[in-house]
């Protein structure tokens, strides 16, 4: 499960239709589970179907996290023309990185939609999101 | 065999600086749990191989099989991705600081 403020969430949402119809990309940092601040991220491939942290930005990051003593709690991205579901790419390079959930926003429609995952060895689980 | 490069050496008046090298959680498996350890080498590849000669394995997990640099990783020789500079060429001195991080990306 996840839980997530309300703020954020509509961060995300904004982040993802600005970039449309780029992938958008972003971190949320947290602590003991729950979310502390959020990061946007610059999509370095600037895809519709796909996207990468450019590295420069994500050493930057990740050594503000690290120092704060925080967990890679959340890593989002968009999906464009597509459900909010992960991709096999997704499920591929997750098994590569650190983060506990994956939230992934479609905007393939006027309508918002935001879902959550846990990917294990490359298994993709639907995990309940709570926005408060 | 090998000596303990944590253990800076001393030829004359230099002292010989080890590179140090910070590694992710994702990676720790390969380095008892340490977040940064020390190497030397003249390039990234001998850096590697010489981290690997006391972390086994951990070469596997930054290069591909044909010996290339893995898309999966991202290397920093001081907060420079070696990608820009040199890849496994990109030349190594004493004192500099390399830093190992996650790729992230999806589609």
């Amino acid at each position: 499960m996840l839980e997530l403020p309300r703020e954020m969430v509509d961060q995300i949402l904004a982040h993802a239709r600005r970039d449309h119809p780029d992938e958008c990309c972003g971190v949320i940092a947290g602590k003991a589970g729950l979310p502390t601040r959020l990061f946007e991220m610059d999509n370095a491939d600037r895809s519709p179907t796909g996207f990468s942290f450019d590295s420069a930005q994500w050493l930057t990051v990740y050594r503000q996290i690290d120092d704060a003593d925080e967990q890679q709690l959340v890593v989002y991205h968009s999906h464009t023309a597509t459900e909010g579901y992960p991709s096999r790419t997704d499920a591929l390079w997750s098994t590569n990185t650190e983060f506990e959930h994956w939230l992934v926003v479609s905007t393939r429609s006027d309508e918002d939609e935001v879902r959550s995952f846990t990917i294990t060895d490359g298994v993709i689980v639907e995990e309940q999101l709570t926005i408060t | 065999m090998f000596t303990d490069a944590v253990t800076p050496s001393f030829t004359g008046d230099t002292a010989v600086m080890a590179i140090d090298v910070r590694i992710p959680t994702i990676l720790r498996a390969y380095t008892g749990g340490e977040k940064a350890v020390e190497g030397k080498g003249d390039t990234l590849l001998g850096l590697i191989d010489d981290l690997d000669s006391r972390h086994a394995g951990l070469k596997g997990r930054l290069l591909t099989e044909e010996g290339k640099l893995h898309r999966f990783v991202n290397v920093y020789v001081n907060d420079e991705d070696v990608r820009f500079l040199g890849s496994l060429e990109t030349p190594i001195k004493d004192g500099d600081s390399v830093t190992v991080l996650p790729a992230v990306a999806g589609g």
